[in-house]
Protein backbone atom coordinates (compact mmCIF):
# COMPACT_ATOMS: atom_id res chain seq x y z
CA UNK A 1 0.00 0.00 0.00
CA UNK A 2 1.59 3.80 -1.26
CA UNK A 3 1.41 6.14 1.51
CA UNK A 4 1.42 9.88 0.54
CA UNK A 5 3.82 12.39 2.14
CA UNK A 6 2.02 14.36 4.72
CA UNK A 7 3.97 17.38 4.19
CA UNK A 8 3.81 17.62 0.58
CA UNK A 9 0.66 15.91 0.08
CA UNK A 10 1.97 14.69 -3.50
CA UNK A 11 5.18 12.05 -3.65
CA UNK A 12 5.08 8.42 -2.29
CA UNK A 13 6.01 8.34 1.34
CA UNK A 14 9.45 7.08 2.29
CA UNK A 15 9.95 7.18 5.88
CA UNK A 16 8.19 7.54 9.02
CA UNK A 17 9.94 10.14 10.95
CA UNK A 18 10.72 8.82 14.38
CA UNK A 19 10.89 12.06 16.93
CA UNK A 20 6.83 13.18 15.24
CA UNK A 21 5.62 9.69 13.63
CA UNK A 22 4.99 11.83 10.12
CA UNK A 23 4.80 9.94 7.41
CA UNK A 24 7.27 11.84 4.20
CA UNK A 25 8.64 11.79 1.11
CA UNK A 26 12.14 12.14 0.02
CA UNK A 27 12.50 15.32 -0.99
CA UNK A 28 10.24 16.37 2.24
CA UNK A 29 12.55 14.72 4.34
CA UNK A 30 15.91 16.11 3.08
CA UNK A 31 14.36 19.79 3.27
CA UNK A 32 13.12 18.74 7.19
CA UNK A 33 16.74 16.84 8.40
CA UNK A 34 18.89 19.82 6.99
CA UNK A 35 16.63 22.85 8.26
CA UNK A 36 16.55 20.81 11.77
CA UNK A 37 19.97 21.11 11.78
CA UNK A 38 20.00 24.69 10.72
CA UNK A 39 17.87 25.62 13.65
CA UNK A 40 20.04 23.79 15.60
CA UNK A 41 23.55 25.33 14.55
CA UNK A 42 21.38 29.00 15.02
CA UNK A 43 19.14 28.61 17.73
CA UNK A 44 22.60 27.90 19.73
CA UNK A 45 24.71 30.05 17.93
CA UNK A 46 26.82 27.20 17.35
CA UNK A 47 28.90 29.47 15.14
CA UNK A 48 30.51 32.88 14.50
CA UNK A 49 31.21 33.79 10.82
CA UNK A 50 34.54 33.96 9.48
CA UNK A 51 34.95 30.56 12.15
CA UNK A 52 37.44 27.90 10.95
CA UNK A 53 36.18 24.83 11.63
CA UNK A 54 37.02 21.43 11.50
CA UNK A 55 34.28 18.28 11.25
CA UNK A 56 36.26 15.50 13.48
CA UNK A 57 36.00 12.83 10.52
CA UNK A 58 35.80 9.24 11.13
CA UNK A 59 34.62 8.03 7.80
CA UNK A 60 32.06 6.73 9.70
CA UNK A 61 28.40 7.19 9.01
CA UNK A 62 27.35 10.21 11.81
CA UNK A 63 30.63 12.41 10.42
CA UNK A 64 29.82 11.30 6.61
CA UNK A 65 26.46 12.92 7.08
CA UNK A 66 28.30 15.94 9.26
CA UNK A 67 30.39 16.85 6.54
CA UNK A 68 27.93 16.70 3.44
CA UNK A 69 25.46 18.05 5.41
CA UNK A 70 27.65 21.45 6.98
CA UNK A 71 29.05 22.00 3.72
CA UNK A 72 25.52 22.14 2.23
CA UNK A 73 24.24 24.58 5.23
CA UNK A 74 27.59 26.72 4.48
CA UNK A 75 26.95 27.38 1.23
CA UNK A 76 22.87 27.73 1.26
CA UNK A 77 22.39 30.27 4.62
CA UNK A 78 25.91 31.56 3.61
CA UNK A 79 27.37 31.01 7.35
CA UNK A 80 30.62 32.35 5.97
CA UNK A 81 32.45 29.32 7.78
CA UNK A 82 36.21 27.91 7.00
CA UNK A 83 35.80 24.00 6.97
CA UNK A 84 37.99 21.23 7.46
CA UNK A 85 38.22 17.68 7.75
CA UNK A 86 40.41 16.21 11.10
CA UNK A 87 40.64 12.61 11.11
CA UNK A 88 42.82 10.79 13.80
CA UNK A 89 44.52 7.99 12.97
CA UNK A 90 44.82 5.33 15.82
CA UNK A 91 46.92 3.10 14.36
CA UNK A 92 45.01 0.25 14.03
CA UNK A 93 45.61 -2.08 11.01
CA UNK A 94 42.21 -3.60 9.25
CA UNK A 95 40.50 -0.47 10.62
CA UNK A 96 41.45 2.83 10.70
CA UNK A 97 43.43 2.24 7.51
CA UNK A 98 40.70 1.17 5.62
CA UNK A 99 37.99 4.07 7.11
CA UNK A 100 40.95 6.79 6.28
CA UNK A 101 40.65 5.70 2.51
CA UNK A 102 37.18 6.55 2.55
CA UNK A 103 37.97 9.72 4.59
CA UNK A 104 39.81 10.70 1.72
CA UNK A 105 37.83 9.97 -0.99
CA UNK A 106 35.33 12.56 1.09
CA UNK A 107 37.93 15.02 0.87
CA UNK A 108 37.92 14.54 -2.69
CA UNK A 109 34.03 14.84 -2.76
CA UNK A 110 33.35 17.59 -0.63
CA UNK A 111 35.85 19.64 -1.65
CA UNK A 112 37.68 20.42 1.70
CA UNK A 113 41.30 20.21 3.36
CA UNK A 114 42.10 17.13 5.40
CA UNK A 115 44.55 16.52 8.34
CA UNK A 116 45.51 13.67 9.96
CA UNK A 117 47.36 13.35 12.71
CA UNK A 118 48.73 9.93 14.19
CA UNK A 119 48.76 8.47 17.69
CA UNK A 120 51.96 7.18 16.24
CA UNK A 121 53.29 10.77 15.64
CA UNK A 122 51.70 12.49 18.85
CA UNK A 123 52.35 9.38 21.06
CA UNK A 124 55.16 7.60 19.32
CA UNK A 125 52.70 4.18 20.17
CA UNK A 126 49.75 3.33 17.71
CA UNK A 127 47.02 1.27 18.84
CA UNK A 128 48.12 -1.96 18.05
CA UNK A 129 51.34 -1.41 19.98
CA UNK A 130 49.27 -0.60 22.76
CA UNK A 131 46.71 -3.70 22.51
CA UNK A 132 50.16 -5.49 22.30
CA UNK A 133 51.08 -4.47 26.07
CA UNK A 134 47.88 -4.25 27.28
CA UNK A 135 45.70 -6.52 25.82
CA UNK A 136 41.98 -6.38 24.25
CA UNK A 137 40.46 -5.26 27.98
CA UNK A 138 41.71 -1.72 28.67
CA UNK A 139 42.62 -1.08 25.68
CA UNK A 140 39.44 1.01 24.62
CA UNK A 141 40.58 3.34 27.79
CA UNK A 142 43.83 4.26 26.09
CA UNK A 143 42.00 4.99 22.53
CA UNK A 144 39.22 7.20 23.99
CA UNK A 145 41.63 9.07 26.18
CA UNK A 146 44.15 9.54 23.14
CA UNK A 147 41.56 10.51 20.55
CA UNK A 148 39.90 13.23 22.66
CA UNK A 149 42.98 14.95 23.16
CA UNK A 150 44.16 14.19 19.57
CA UNK A 151 41.29 16.02 17.76
CA UNK A 152 41.98 19.06 20.00
CA UNK A 153 46.14 18.67 19.21
CA UNK A 154 45.35 18.42 15.12
CA UNK A 155 42.87 21.57 15.48
CA UNK A 156 45.84 23.50 17.10
CA UNK A 157 47.55 22.60 14.06
CA UNK A 158 45.09 23.80 11.57
CA UNK A 159 44.26 26.78 14.07
CA UNK A 160 40.90 26.06 13.72
CA UNK A 161 38.54 28.15 16.20
CA UNK A 162 35.73 24.87 16.50
CA UNK A 163 35.72 21.07 16.49
CA UNK A 164 32.44 19.93 15.68
CA UNK A 165 31.89 15.98 15.99
CA UNK A 166 29.03 13.63 14.63
CA UNK A 167 27.89 12.74 18.49
CA UNK A 168 23.83 12.43 17.61
CA UNK A 169 20.77 11.93 19.69
CA UNK A 170 20.85 8.34 20.08
CA UNK A 171 24.95 8.51 21.39
CA UNK A 172 24.21 11.49 23.73
CA UNK A 173 20.98 9.85 25.32
CA UNK A 174 23.46 6.39 25.71
CA UNK A 175 25.83 8.47 27.45
CA UNK A 176 23.25 10.14 29.72
CA UNK A 177 21.78 6.59 30.58
CA UNK A 178 25.59 5.06 31.25
CA UNK A 179 26.94 8.33 33.06
CA UNK A 180 23.57 7.45 35.77
CA UNK A 181 24.18 3.86 35.93
CA UNK A 182 27.71 4.74 37.09
CA UNK A 183 26.59 7.88 38.70
CA UNK A 184 29.29 10.07 37.19
CA UNK A 185 27.63 13.25 37.67
CA UNK A 186 30.43 15.69 36.20
CA UNK A 187 30.05 13.94 33.46
CA UNK A 188 26.43 13.98 33.22
CA UNK A 189 26.33 17.21 33.44
CA UNK A 190 28.69 18.04 30.48
CA UNK A 191 27.34 15.19 28.70
CA UNK A 192 24.21 17.34 27.79
CA UNK A 193 25.61 20.42 26.79
CA UNK A 194 25.98 21.33 22.89
CA UNK A 195 28.97 23.40 23.06
CA UNK A 196 31.62 23.08 25.40
CA UNK A 197 35.10 24.61 25.59
CA UNK A 198 38.52 23.00 27.10
CA UNK A 199 41.46 24.61 27.74
CA UNK A 200 42.96 24.92 24.41
CA UNK A 201 40.12 27.29 23.80
CA UNK A 202 38.80 25.65 20.75
CA UNK A 203 35.00 24.87 21.13
CA UNK A 204 33.46 21.67 20.29
CA UNK A 205 29.74 21.23 19.45
CA UNK A 206 27.25 18.34 18.74
CA UNK A 207 25.28 19.54 15.79
CA UNK A 208 23.40 16.21 15.57
CA UNK A 209 22.42 16.44 19.37
CA UNK A 210 19.08 16.09 18.30
CA UNK A 211 19.43 14.20 14.74
CA UNK A 212 18.22 10.52 15.35
CA UNK A 213 20.56 8.18 14.14
CA UNK A 214 17.79 6.33 12.03
CA UNK A 215 17.28 9.53 9.58
CA UNK A 216 21.45 9.73 9.47
CA UNK A 217 21.44 6.28 8.08
CA UNK A 218 18.25 6.94 6.36
CA UNK A 219 20.05 10.17 4.67
CA UNK A 220 23.15 8.62 4.22
CA UNK A 221 21.46 5.91 2.12
CA UNK A 222 19.31 7.84 -0.16
CA UNK A 223 21.65 10.35 -0.67
CA UNK A 224 24.37 7.64 -1.72
CA UNK A 225 26.87 8.87 0.76
CA UNK A 226 29.97 7.16 0.85
CA UNK A 227 30.76 5.72 4.76
CA UNK A 228 32.57 3.25 6.05
CA UNK A 229 30.89 0.77 8.63
CA UNK A 230 33.13 -2.01 10.07
CA UNK A 231 33.16 -2.36 13.46
CA UNK A 232 36.60 -1.92 15.27
CA UNK A 233 38.83 -4.73 15.26
CA UNK A 234 39.78 -4.03 19.48
CA UNK A 235 36.32 -5.11 20.17
CA UNK A 236 33.24 -2.75 21.04
CA UNK A 237 33.26 -0.54 23.99
CA UNK A 238 31.05 -3.70 26.12
CA UNK A 239 29.59 -1.19 28.76
CA UNK A 240 28.40 1.34 26.31
CA UNK A 241 27.06 -1.93 23.99
CA UNK A 242 24.06 -2.55 27.18
CA UNK A 243 23.57 1.33 27.17
CA UNK A 244 22.64 0.57 23.37
CA UNK A 245 20.65 -1.96 23.27
CA UNK A 246 18.71 -0.81 26.07
CA UNK A 247 17.81 2.23 24.13
CA UNK A 248 17.82 0.49 21.04
CA UNK A 249 14.66 -1.27 22.70
CA UNK A 250 13.23 1.48 23.96
CA UNK A 251 12.90 3.19 20.82
CA UNK A 252 11.15 0.27 19.47
CA UNK A 253 8.46 0.61 21.81
CA UNK A 254 8.38 4.44 21.96
CA UNK A 255 10.92 6.17 19.43
CA UNK A 256 10.43 9.44 21.19
CA UNK A 257 12.21 8.16 24.50
CA UNK A 258 15.60 9.16 23.17
CA UNK A 259 14.62 12.81 23.37
CA UNK A 260 12.76 12.28 26.35
CA UNK A 261 16.34 10.89 27.84
CA UNK A 262 17.98 13.89 26.47
CA UNK A 263 15.21 16.69 27.72
CA UNK A 264 15.86 14.96 31.65
CA UNK A 265 19.50 14.53 31.23
CA UNK A 266 19.49 18.18 30.48
CA UNK A 267 16.98 18.98 33.24
CA UNK A 268 19.78 17.00 35.88
CA UNK A 269 20.42 19.48 38.62
CA UNK A 270 23.57 19.03 41.00
CA UNK A 271 23.05 20.20 44.32
CA UNK A 272 25.40 23.43 45.20
CA UNK A 273 27.28 21.41 47.67
CA UNK A 274 28.27 18.77 45.79
CA UNK A 275 31.87 18.46 45.61
CA UNK A 276 32.74 18.43 41.92
CA UNK A 277 36.77 18.37 40.32
CA UNK A 278 38.28 21.65 39.52
CA UNK A 279 39.79 22.17 36.05
CA UNK A 280 43.61 22.21 35.63
CA UNK A 281 46.06 22.07 33.51
CA UNK A 282 48.68 19.11 32.84
CA UNK A 283 52.04 20.12 34.40
CA UNK A 284 53.39 17.89 31.58
CA UNK A 285 51.91 18.42 28.72
CA UNK A 286 49.47 21.47 29.48
CA UNK A 287 46.37 19.65 28.35
CA UNK A 288 42.89 20.49 30.55
CA UNK A 289 42.76 17.95 33.29
CA UNK A 290 41.04 17.71 36.86
CA UNK A 291 44.66 16.71 38.35
CA UNK A 292 48.15 17.46 38.02
CA UNK A 293 48.79 15.55 35.55
CA UNK A 294 46.43 14.37 32.73
CA UNK A 295 44.84 11.13 32.19
CA UNK A 296 46.64 10.60 28.71
CA UNK A 297 50.06 11.83 30.33
CA UNK A 298 49.40 8.87 33.27
CA UNK A 299 48.78 6.29 30.91
CA UNK A 300 51.36 7.28 28.44
CA UNK A 301 53.75 7.09 31.29
CA UNK A 302 52.67 3.41 31.73
CA UNK A 303 53.30 2.30 28.59
CA UNK A 304 56.54 3.90 28.50
CA UNK A 305 57.24 2.77 31.66
CA UNK A 306 56.17 -0.95 30.97
CA UNK A 307 53.52 -0.55 33.16
CA UNK A 308 50.60 -0.11 31.24
CA UNK A 309 47.65 -0.58 34.04
CA UNK A 310 49.38 2.25 35.36
CA UNK A 311 46.23 4.65 34.83
CA UNK A 312 44.07 1.89 34.78
CA UNK A 313 41.10 1.72 37.44
CA UNK A 314 41.92 1.75 40.89
CA UNK A 315 45.64 1.69 40.99
CA UNK A 316 46.58 4.38 43.56
CA UNK A 317 48.91 1.99 45.26
CA UNK A 318 50.52 1.45 42.29
CA UNK A 319 50.86 4.97 41.60
CA UNK A 320 52.22 5.55 45.04
CA UNK A 321 55.00 3.21 44.49
CA UNK A 322 55.87 4.75 41.33
CA UNK A 323 55.55 7.78 42.42
CA UNK A 324 52.88 9.56 40.68
CA UNK A 325 50.39 11.44 41.79
CA UNK A 326 46.71 10.89 41.28
CA UNK A 327 43.75 9.84 43.12
CA UNK A 328 40.69 10.17 40.51
CA UNK A 329 38.64 7.70 39.37
CA UNK A 330 38.57 5.50 36.52
CA UNK A 331 37.86 7.10 33.26
CA UNK A 332 34.57 6.91 31.41
CA UNK A 333 35.58 7.40 27.45
CA UNK A 334 33.76 8.03 25.23
CA UNK A 335 33.71 5.92 21.86
CA UNK A 336 31.56 7.06 19.52
CA UNK A 337 32.31 10.31 17.32
CA UNK B 1 2.92 -22.95 -6.35
CA UNK B 2 4.59 -19.81 -8.00
CA UNK B 3 7.65 -18.31 -6.75
CA UNK B 4 8.37 -15.15 -5.53
CA UNK B 5 11.76 -13.81 -6.46
CA UNK B 6 13.31 -11.10 -3.89
CA UNK B 7 16.22 -9.12 -4.16
CA UNK B 8 17.60 -8.53 -0.63
CA UNK B 9 20.50 -6.42 0.08
CA UNK B 10 22.66 -6.25 3.37
CA UNK B 11 24.28 -2.47 4.15
CA UNK B 12 26.03 -0.54 6.87
CA UNK B 13 27.65 -3.27 7.84
CA UNK B 14 25.28 -6.15 7.80
CA UNK B 15 26.99 -7.54 5.19
CA UNK B 16 29.90 -8.57 7.11
CA UNK B 17 27.40 -11.10 9.14
CA UNK B 18 26.63 -12.67 5.19
CA UNK B 19 30.30 -13.54 3.93
CA UNK B 20 30.83 -10.01 2.58
CA UNK B 21 28.27 -10.25 0.28
CA UNK B 22 25.63 -7.30 -0.08
CA UNK B 23 23.30 -8.46 -2.45
CA UNK B 24 21.09 -11.71 -2.57
CA UNK B 25 18.51 -13.05 -4.86
CA UNK B 26 15.61 -15.60 -2.92
CA UNK B 27 12.98 -17.44 -4.25
CA UNK B 28 9.85 -17.75 -1.63
CA UNK B 29 6.96 -19.62 -1.77
CA UNK B 30 4.00 -17.76 -2.96
CA UNK B 31 1.99 -16.45 0.48
CA UNK B 32 5.14 -15.71 2.56
CA UNK B 33 5.70 -12.35 4.42
CA UNK B 34 8.59 -10.46 5.76
CA UNK B 35 8.79 -12.71 9.23
CA UNK B 36 8.78 -15.99 6.55
CA UNK B 37 11.78 -14.31 5.22
CA UNK B 38 13.61 -13.26 7.86
CA UNK B 39 13.30 -17.01 9.62
CA UNK B 40 14.50 -17.88 5.62
CA UNK B 41 17.47 -15.69 6.18
CA UNK B 42 18.75 -16.98 9.35
CA UNK B 43 18.59 -20.18 8.99
CA UNK B 44 19.65 -20.82 5.86
CA UNK B 45 22.26 -17.79 4.90
CA UNK B 46 23.98 -17.62 8.62
CA UNK B 47 26.10 -19.86 10.28
CA UNK B 48 27.10 -17.81 12.95
CA UNK B 49 25.87 -14.73 15.15
CA UNK B 50 22.15 -15.02 14.19
CA UNK B 51 21.57 -12.68 17.22
CA UNK B 52 23.18 -9.90 15.57
CA UNK B 53 19.81 -10.39 12.92
CA UNK B 54 17.35 -11.56 15.05
CA UNK B 55 15.62 -11.20 18.37
CA UNK B 56 12.61 -12.01 19.64
CA UNK B 57 11.03 -13.44 16.44
CA UNK B 58 12.14 -9.82 14.59
CA UNK B 59 15.06 -7.86 13.18
CA UNK B 60 17.51 -6.86 16.08
CA UNK B 61 16.14 -3.26 17.34
CA UNK B 62 18.42 -1.08 15.57
CA UNK B 63 18.19 -2.15 12.11
CA UNK B 64 16.76 -0.61 9.46
CA UNK B 65 14.38 -2.25 6.83
CA UNK B 66 13.53 -0.91 3.65
CA UNK B 67 10.92 -2.35 1.37
CA UNK B 68 11.16 -1.14 -1.99
CA UNK B 69 12.90 1.77 -1.04
CA UNK B 70 10.30 2.84 1.58
CA UNK B 71 10.67 2.55 5.50
CA UNK B 72 9.34 -0.76 6.53
CA UNK B 73 7.72 1.02 9.55
CA UNK B 74 5.19 2.54 6.91
CA UNK B 75 4.33 -0.91 5.23
CA UNK B 76 3.17 -3.21 7.69
CA UNK B 77 6.42 -3.83 9.59
CA UNK B 78 7.05 -8.05 9.73
CA UNK B 79 3.45 -8.48 8.22
CA UNK B 80 4.13 -7.30 5.00
CA UNK B 81 3.03 -10.14 2.27
CA UNK B 82 5.39 -10.19 0.01
CA UNK B 83 5.06 -9.59 -3.59
CA UNK B 84 7.40 -10.98 -6.61
CA UNK B 85 10.30 -8.60 -7.74
CA UNK B 86 10.08 -7.03 -3.97
CA UNK B 87 13.60 -5.27 -2.91
CA UNK B 88 14.60 -5.79 0.89
CA UNK B 89 17.18 -3.69 2.10
CA UNK B 90 18.51 -4.34 5.98
CA UNK B 91 20.75 -1.33 7.12
CA UNK B 92 22.85 -1.80 10.31
CA UNK B 93 22.93 1.62 12.35
CA UNK B 94 25.26 -0.51 15.44
CA UNK B 95 28.20 1.35 13.69
CA UNK B 96 30.28 3.82 15.13
CA UNK B 97 30.95 6.59 12.35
Amino acid sequence: MVKTCVICDAARAVLKRPKTGQQICKECFYHVFETEIHHTIIDNHLFSRGDKVAIGASGGKDSTVLAHVLKTLNGRYNYGLDLFLLSVDEGITGYRDDSLETVKRNQQQYDLPLKIVSYEELYHWTMDEIVKEVGLKNNCTFCGVFRRQALDRGAAMLDVDHIVTGHNADDIAETILMNILRGDTPRLQRCTEIVTTGESLIRRSKPFKYTYEKEIVMYAYFKKLDYFSTECTYSPNAYRGYARTFLKDLEAIRPTAILDIIQSGEAFQIKTEVKMPVQQTCVRCGYMSSNELCKACVLLEGLNRGLPKLGIGKTERLRKQHNLQVSEKPVITETAW
Amino acid sequence: MATLHIDVEFGGGMELLFKNVREHKIDMPEGSNLKDLITYIRDNLMTAKQDLFVMNDTVRPGILVLINEADWELCDGIEYKLEDGDRIIFISTLHGG
